[in-house]
Formats: structure tokens, C-alpha cells, sequence
């Protein structure tokens, strides 16, 4: 027998492989013209692999600490063999990440794939992304260079502009009253701790529900097959889907790559806060579209003061957004017509609040 | 033809199977037929994908696990922060004396009082950024530009400088001077 | 007689209103309890009255607390003599009581030196306070012209405020050395007013341009200089062409012995011009650049310099030395901050750096000698050190670009296994199709 094989055999010995890996065996994927978007998902996934990786590896040379962090990511860059590239497909991966994640959310909501029973892989989805925009903002803040203490300063700020619970919360974030290195190893700890552990538990109830419950068909394609059976076509998740996963996976790879060794990311100056925050201060682009809303609503809107109006919006439609899945109770059709419109309205408005926010003074 | 399992014997000749393009088997009858199991493909073609794959998932495999491997490596130079060098050894200085040293990329001086005792500051004139270095006439530092002077506390005395030199913490430990920029938590 | 009688039509009006005033009751009033808040021990029967009237014969309570001679006990009848303790004003302000009234502005210096130019009397408050000002303020142009009877020049009170009067040290002081060109302007920048005078009324708007003002106000350094500086405050008076160079140079030492032995000390004596000033300007200093020397449009050389002369031909070479000297520098600064945000380590090359940049500030301090074999040693070190850093530049530059040739190695080997895998998908879908057709077939 082939050495892959004798090896399999043993392990299959020992876990009951065959058994465990039959499902997989059968499981397949649907295929249509709008097969492509079901990429997205295993992109994400393999994104965040990229990030626990290089996270990991990053972790033995970086030390949490207002003195020496800014120097150890120095050091990374410059002394550590190859360290410029470790950190810099961190940071291009999250980014990468953070987009891939909207835009897997996204195509969910437009192919309708939230619809029951998957409400709760919707649910798991959704908490995904929120911990995905919380390791963007932990992570942006453990260089200590200007840009990333300023914008933590302001994203905390508007966090504490919540009614009641913003203050306590925001306490809580920055481990004070102010942006200090304590708020450096607090958002340490969650990067490299709270939020990997929450985020693996989710995945894994997420990739759980995805296998349990096969993959969802668009419903106007699912009316097309039942009108022609034959026209109904089914991919093998493995191996023919893997393997192109696979082949997405390796374009990101390269595309990580080139990203980071034509454009490094940027290390910056090491921060001070007794410096005046620099003029016209912007968080990363994924919170520029709800950076550039606050901006621009107006100071009082019916007495109410704008920025807390601004902040309680979002905060309103994240969570009805959570619950998209659940308004589909009667007139099915009519109400997905209308996340559909809703989705595509949010789409736009991100897309072009970032946009805006990006070109702005 | 001679088909045993689907595989042909003749390694080199172009391969006849009983099956047309569109996969629908010629024979009229399957009854002795065996059924054809494994690849249909080519074998020198298979091979090929085969060693494609091969090389590609090693080169690829090379290409992430060397810089990773060389990265595990630590580094020579050890000294990480620029909040503390090494900035000099007790034997090479002697009392009266200042030597500049490197602090990052920022030059400091570091001076030993006819007293004995050492003192450290960035050397970085507050007036223009000229390099300040120590006179042991005048036993304080002086700034060869525009004449500008400091104490030994680093406190403008004299001249143009508009702001005290940034002092830094001195802490002797064995033969080795160690040089800490005061910080924040 | 006759001069009380003038001083009585002076005050006349003033001292009706004090009298129907002071007959009404809010005043007793207010006398009997301004008198108990204000002097709980010694009665000052003055304020009780001037605190309530207008402007000119009015100085309140809280305006003369803040006066350094209320706070160490003296009183207005110190300086104004009278009678404090007594409440009817025609006995206190009395000549039996030794009333003097408004001091003449002749007389206040006088006045002033009674106290302060007695050393003895000024030792029981400040023994460190100088007590020349008066013989200083003598040889003033001030104190020249008050002598003469000219009484629109400055007295003591004029600069140094009255009735609250404040210590220089204090910031809201007009002498504070904040404040002192304003205090200085009040006259010196008001063309009516200097209209008989005949001397530029530019000088406050000169200096309020100048690098030494900037010092002061943008960089909080008070030891900067201001027009008490380099004019004296009590013994006033411009330095005179021939002394400004002198005044410079307490502060400027090395541009002063540079230039002291340079070819321009002969030639601006013979000419009469001062030193420093012909080229920077006495009042309106502004911050050299390098555009001030050379043959170039802002440059002050050609004003004497003309073409062919060895003076045009070293400007022009000095010019070229500096200029030569900065842009090397610009250029190992640039290609450093380039690979810096490549993440490259050029920390070394930054700090040799600074050493041309030190080069180049030496250099233009040795301008002053005017000679550009001089200042050639000081621009060939720095040329020296910017172009080695130069090279570490261009050294780490290209092992940034040494990354580009590892990633496109991955690259390939990234699309060789994408076409692997096409393949392998491909032949993987081929048996697939053959396998179901024959199911189908085979149903």
C-alpha cells in the first residue's frame, strides 16, 4: 500500500474515520450561476486561519506595554528575518478579511440563504462579523503608533456617548478613564484571547450548521428546478468544490503577498498623548461609513443631540439586522423583496459613505 | 483492443476506449463487459497533472514554510527597545569627560562629573538641532553652533537653546552603563 | 497765589462734585464701611472719595491693590502727601497737610528716585532692586529731553503704570518682558504723536515681524531679546551705528568674531555703515534663509556687490557651497524616510545625518567671515556624510527590492499550482461525467 494510504488505514484504526468522514463524502453543492458566491464563506475561513497563523507567530516577538510596543513592531519590521512580511500579511489579511466578511454577509442576504432553517447560522454569522470588526479595533490599537491611539481614542469616545450604558462601557474598554497603555493590554488581551476563543466557538456552530443543513439555493433558482428536474446540477463538496476553494485560497495567498511586499503597511510614529491628535483623524476604512454619518448629522436633530441620535441608529439597525431572518413570517415574497431592497440600500450607503469618508477633509 | 480495467496496455499509443466523446458506451453488449473503473484520462496526461501538482504544492509549501522557518530564527541583534541602550562601559570614560552615543536614531551624551557620577541627555540642541558635546574648561555642555550652553542637569544656562535638554536615566549595572528614556505607564 | 489759584480752577469742578458727593448720605455710608473693609487698621480717607469718582482723579480699591506699593504699606499720601486720617477733604488735600496734588510729569522722576535712588531706604523692602534708574534715565533720550522741558516723553509712571503698579516679574506688568514693545509702542508707533520727533515710527511693526518677537511669544523664551534689550530700559537710547554690532553680539558671539575679522568690519567702518544691521535689519529681523546670501533676487550682497567684483564672485560661490550642501542633504534624507517607511532598518545613516545637518548649520554661521575657503571645510564634511547616507539608503533600498524577487517566485509558484489544480479539477469532471453517463446508461 502507498504510504498515504497505510497511514490513513492506521488512523482510520483508531478514529473510526470512515464512519466520521462519510457525510462529507456525500455532500454536495449547488450548482447555478450564482455558484461563485458560495466562495466567499471558505475565503473568510481561510483568511482568519492566515490570521491565527501569522497572529501566533507575531506573538513571539511583540510585547503588550506602552514602552515597548511600538519598538517590538519596529523590531518585527526590521530586525526580525522576514518579520516585515509576518506583519504585514497580518495586517493586509484583516483587512481582506473584514471585507470578505461583508461581502460573504452580504451575498447571503441577497441569495436568501438566511432564510429558515438557517436562521441561526444567520445569527452565529452576524456575531462573527461583529467579533471580526472587534479584532480589526483591538488589533489597530497594539502597534501604540498615533494613528491607532488617536482612533482608538475616538471610537472609545463614541462609545461612551451611549445613554447609561456608554459610559461603564467605555471605562470598561479602556481600562480607565483614558486611552492609556492599561487600554493597550486590555485590547491585548482580547485580541489575542477573548475574541480568538468566542470567534472558534462561533465557527465552529456556524461550519456545524452549514454541514447539518447542506447549502442554500437562491429561491428563484430553486423554482427554476423544480419546473426542469433535470436542470438541477450538484457539485461534490469534496472533492470538486475543495479544490476549487482551494485554488480561491491560493489566489488570496498570492495576492497577501504581493500586497505585502510592494505596499508594507505603514508603522508610523510612536505614540504620545500628550501631542494634539493630528488634524483631520479618520478610523480605518471599514468604520469610516459610520465615522462619516456622525460627522455628518447635525448637532441637534428634534432636541436630541445628534451624535447619541447617530450612535442609537446604528445600534437599532445592527440588531434588527440580527433579525432579519425572523420577519420572513407571513407574505414570504413581499418581505424578501424588501431586505432586498434594504440590503441593497445598505450596500450602497457603505459603499458610499466609505467612499466619501475616504475623499473628505 | 485489449482493455484490462480500463488501462491499457500500450503505454505510448494513442488509447481506443468503447466509449464515444459524449461518454456513451459503443459496445452492443455489457454482458462479459467489465465495467471500467479508475481514470479514463490519459496516462502520460495524468502523470503530468500529477507532477504539476506535485511541484507546485512543494514550491508553494517552500515558498511559506522559509520564510517562516528563517523568521522562528531569532534575530543577533537582541536589543529591541529604544527606550534603553547600552551606552558606554565605566572603563572608557573617564571623570570630566562626555561621549556621544546612539539612541535609536537620535544621538544622546553621556557624561561623567568630575565627581564621578554619570549623567545622560539627549544630545539633540533644543535652538536648531545641532549635536551639543561636553567641555571639561567649562565642565558642562556646550553647543558648537551658536554657542549655546547647558548645566549638567541639562537646563539651558546660556545662548540661543530655548528649552532644557531631554535627560534621560542612568543605571549602572556591573560594567555597562544602561540608558532609559524616562516614560509613561 | 496765582498758582493756587490756577490749580484751584483746575480742580474746581471736580472738587464741587466731590463736595455735593460726599454731603449725601450713600457716601457717608459707604465711608464708614469702605473705611472698615479696606483699612481695618490705618484709615485711608483718599480711596473713600477717589474710589468713586470717574476716570481722571478715580483709583478704585481693587485697581491700587494690585500696586506693589500698596502691598508693602505705602499709602497715596507717600507719594501725594495730605492728610489720610482726615475726612473733610479741603483740610486732607491742604497745603498745611503737605497736599503736593497731581505730580507734574517733570517731577516724577524726581518723585520717584525720593525713594528709589535712596539705597539705605530701599534696603528695608528689596535689597537686590537697583537704585541708579534715575542717574541711568539722565543719559536717556527720554531724560535728555525732559531736562530740555520737553514733556511729551516718558516719565516713570508712563512705563512703569501708577497705582498698580506691578513688579516686571508679574505677567500683567506693562514692563513684564512680554509686554514691554507694546508698552514701548504706545509712543514709538504712534506717527501723530512722534510727528515732531522725526525718528521711523515702524519699529513696533518691524519687530512684531522678527525672529527674536517669535521667540519670545511662540517659544515662551523670555531671555529673548526685546527693544529694552538691545536700547536700555532706564538709560534709553538707540546704540548708534557704530555701536550695534557691539549690542549683537552679546548674544550673537561667534557671528560677531567671524565677522569682526572678515573683509566687511574695514569696509562697513569706512563706510559708515553699521555692522549686523545693513544686512539684517535692526528692528524687522526676520529668519535668515539661504536665499539672504548670494546673487539671487532676495539676496542683500547685491546691493553693494556688482558683477566682477571678487565680493560678487564669493557670494555667489558661498551660495552655491550652501546650497549644494542642503540638497545633498534633502536628497540622503529622502531616499532614508523612503526605505524607513519600507520598514527598512536605517537607523545608523539617520544619526550620521544629523552630523551634515550640523555641518550645514555650522557653515551657515561661517558665512559671517565671508570667505569661501573658510567655509569650504565645514561643506566638504557634510557633503561627505550625506552622501555615505545616501548610499545606506540606496543599500536598503534594494534589499526592499531584493522582497520583489521572493514574491514573484511565490507568484509562480502560486499559478503553477493553480494550474495544477485546474487540471486536476478538470480531469477529476471528466470521469465524473463518464462515470454518471454510464449510470445513467446503465439504469
Amino acid at each position: 500500500m502507498a504510504p498515504l494510504e497505510k497511514i490513513r488505514s492506521w488512523i482510520d484504526g483508531r478514529f473510526n474515520l470512515n464512519e466520521l468522514l462519510a457525510p462529507f463524502k456525500k455532500k454536495t453543492v449547488p450548482r447555478h450561476r450564482l455558484t461563485y458566491w458560495y466562495f466567499l464563506g471558505g475565503i473568510t475561513l481561510f483568511l482568519f486561519v492566515i490570521q491565527v497563523l501569522t497572529g501566533i507567530l507575531l506573538l513571539l516577538y511583540y510585547r503588550p506595554g506602552a514602552n515597548e510596543a511600538f519598538e517590538s513592531v519596529q523590531y518585527i519590521m526590521t530586525q526580525v528575518q522576514f518579520g516585515w512580511l509576518i506583519r504585514s500579511i497580518h495586517s493586509w489579511s484583516a483587512n481582506l478579511m473584514i471585507f470578505t466578511a461583508f461581502a460573504h454577509m452580504f451575498s447571503v442576504l441577497f441569495l436568501k440563504a438566511y432564510r429558515k432553517p438557517r436562521e441561526l447560522t444567520w445569527l452565529t454569522g452576524m456575531i462573527l462579523l461583529f467579533l471580526v470588526l472587534g479584532f480589526g479595533f483591538s488589533g489597530y490599537l497594539l502597534p501604540w503608533n498615533t494613528l491607532a491611539f488617536f482612533a482608538t481614542k475616538v471610537g472609545t469616545e463614541i462609545t461612551g456617548q451611549v445613554p447609561i450604558v456608554g459610559k461603564p462601557l467605555m471605562i470598561f474598554l479602556r481600562g480607565g478613564e483614558d486611552v492609556t497603555g492599561a487600554t493597550l493590554t486590555r485590547f491585548f488581551g482580547f485580541h489575542v484571547a477573548v475574541l480568538p476563543g468566542l470567534a472558534t466557538l462561533l465557527i465552529l456552530i456556524h461550519l456545524l450548521l452549514v454541514q447539518r443543513l447542506g447549502i442554500s439555493v437562491p429561491p428563484k433558482i430553486q423554482a427554476e428546478w423544480l419546473a426542469r428536474p433535470t436542470s438541477q446540477r450538484e457539485m461534490k463538496f469534496f472533492p470538486n468544490f475543495m479544490l476549487r476553494e482551494l485554488m480561491a485560497w491560493y489566489v488570496a495567498l498570492g495576492v497577501l503577498g504581493a500586497l505585502a511586499a510592494i505596499l508594507p503597511w505603514d508603522l508610523g510614529v510612536k505614540a504620545d498623548p500628550f501631542v494634539p491628535a493630528p488634524a483631520g483623524i479618520k478610523p480605518e476604512w471599514y468604520f469610516l461609513f459610520m465615522f462619516q454619518t456622525l460627522k455628518l448629522i447635525p448637532s441637534k436633530v428634534a432636541g436630541i443631540d445628534g451624535e447619541i441620535l447617530g450612535i442609537l441608529s446604528f445600534g437599532l439597525v445592527a440588531f434588527l439586522w440580527l433579525l432579519i431572518p425572523f420577519f420572513e413570517r407571513e407574505h414570504p415574497a413581499r418581505t424578501r423583496q424588501w431586505i432586498a431592497g434594504v440590503a441593497l440600500f445598505a450596500l450602497a450607503y457603505i459603499a458610499g459613505m466609505t467612499i466619501y469618508g475616504h475623499f473628505a477633509q | 483492443m485489449k482493455t484490462v480495467g480500463g488501462l491499457s496496455f500500450a503505454r505510448f499509443t494513442p488509447v481506443v476506449y468503447p466509449y464515444d466523446l459524449e461518454g456513451r458506451c459503443m459496445a452492443t453488449t455489457h454482458t462479459g463487459m467489465a465495467k471500467p473503473e479508475g481514470p479514463v484520462t490519459p496516462v502520460p496526461r495524468r502523470k503530468f497533472v500529477q507532477a504539476l501538482l506535485g511541484t507546485g504544492f512543494m514550491a508553494t509549501a517552500i515558498a511559506f514554510l522559509y520564510p517562516v522557518l528563517r523568521y522562528l530564527i531569532p534575530p543577533k541583534a537582541l536589543d529591541m527597545g529604544s527606550d534603553s541602550v547600552v551606552a558606554g562601559r565605566i572603563a572608557d570614560l573617564k571623570p570630566n569627560s562626555g561621549k556621544i552615543f546612539r539612541f535609536g536614531s537620535h544621538p544622546g551624551i553621556l557624561v561623567r562629573t568630575a565627581s564621578g557620577e554619570f549623567r545622560a541627555m539627549s544630545a539633540t540642541c533644543t535652538h536648531l538641532s545641532c549635536t551639543v558635546q561636553y567641555r571639561d574648561d567649562l565642565q558642562h555642555i556646550w553647543c558648537a553652533c551658536h554657542n549655546g550652553h547647558y548645566d549638567l542637569n541639562g537646563k539651558n544656562i546660556a545662548g540661543p537653546p530655548p528649552r532644557p535638554l531631554q535627560a534621560f536615566d542612568v543605571q549602572v549595572r556591573g560594567e555597562e552603563i544602561h540608558v532609559r528614556r524616562r516614560t509613561e505607564a | 497765589m496765582v498758582i493756587l489759584h490756577n490749580k484751584l480752577r483746575a480742580v474746581l469742578p471736580a472738587v464741587m462734585l466731590l463736595l455735593v458727593v460726599c454731603m449725601t448720605s450713600p457716601c457717608r455710608a459707604q465711608t464708614q464701611a469702605s473705611a472698615l473693609q479696606a483699612h481695618p487698621q490705618a484709615k485711608n480717607s483718599c480711596l473713600d472719595c477717589h474710589s468713586i469718582l470717574p476716570d481722571e482723579l478715580g483709583v478704585t480699591e481693587e485697581k491700587f491693590s494690585h500696586d506693589i506699593h500698596s502691598q508693602k504699606g505705602l499709602t497715596c499720601v507717600s507719594c501725594h502727601g495730605g492728610d489720610a486720617n482726615d475726612d473733610d477733604a479741603g483740610q486732607a488735600m491742604s497745603r498745611k497737610a503737605g497736599f503736593k496734588g497731581k505730580i507734574a510729569h517733570k517731577d516724577v522722576p524726581q518723585l520717584c528716585a525720593s525713594c528709589h535712588s535712596n539705597p539705605a531706604y530701599m534696603r528695608q523692602y528689596n535689597p537686590s532692586l537697583r537704585t541708579d534708574q534715575l542717574d541711568q534715565y539722565k543719559t536717556s533720550v527720554h531724560g535728555k529731553r525732559l531736562a530740555a522741558g520737553d514733556t511729551k516723553v516718558a516719565v516713570c509712571v508712563d512705563c512703569h503704570s501708577v497705582h498698580d503698579l506691578r513688579p516686571p516679574s508679574d505677567p500683567q506688568s506693562k514692563v513684564h518682558p512680554l509686554n514691554v514693545a507694546t508698552t514701548c509702542s504706545r509712543c514709538h508707533a504712534d506717527a501723530n504723536y512722534m510727528s515732531s520727533y522725526k525718528i521711523p515710527t515702524n519699529q513696533f511693526a518691524g519687530y512684531s515681524k522678527s525672529v527674536h518677537h517669535n521667540a519670545m511669544v511662540a517659544r515662551g523664551d523670555l531671555s529673548a531679546p526685546t527693544c529694552t534689550t538691545c536700547h536700555g530700559n532706564h538709560a534709553a537710547s538707540p546704540p548708534g551705528v557704530a555701536n550695534v554690532a557691539n549690542v549683537c553680539s552679546t548674544c550673537h558671539v561667534f557671528q560677531a568674531q567671524l565677522f569682526s575679522s572678515s573683509p566687511h568690519q574695514e569696509a562697513f567702518t569706512a563706510a559708515g555703515l553699521p555692522g549686523c544691521v545693513t544686512c539684517h535689519s535692526n528692528h524687522e529681523i526676520v529668519q535668515p534663509s539661504d536665499e539672504l546670501i548670494g546673487t539671487g533676487e532676495k539676496a542683500v550682497c547685491t546691493q553693494c556687490h556688482t558683477d566682477g567684483d571678487p565680493g560678487f564672485t564669493a557670494a555667489a560661490q558661498m551660495k552655491q557651497q550652501l546650497t549644494q550642501l542642503a540638497a545633498s542633504i534633502k536628497s540622503a534624507d529622502e531616499i532614508l524616510g523612503r526605505a524607513e517607511r519600507s520598514g527598512m532598518e536605517v537607523s545608523q545613516p539617520r544619526l550620521e545625518l544629523t552630523q551634515a545637518h550640523d555641518a550645514l548649520m555650522k557653515s551657515r554661521v561661517t558665512i559671517h567671515s565671508f570667505k569661501p575657503a573658510l567655509l569650504e571645510a565645514d561643506i566638504k564634511l557634510g557633503m561627505a556624510t550625506a552622501a555615505k547616507d545616501y548610499e545606506a539608503g540606496k543599500k536598503a533600498m534594494e534589499e526592499r527590492n531584493f522582497r520583489r524577487v521572493g514574491l514573484g517566485f511565490s507568484l509562480v509558484a502560486i499559478l503553477l499550482m493553480l494550474v495544477g489544480l485546474q487540471m486536476y479539477i478538470r480531469h477529476i469532471e471528466r470521469n465524473d461525467r463518464r462515470k454518471e453517463a454510464v449510470a445513467g446508461i446503465h439504469q
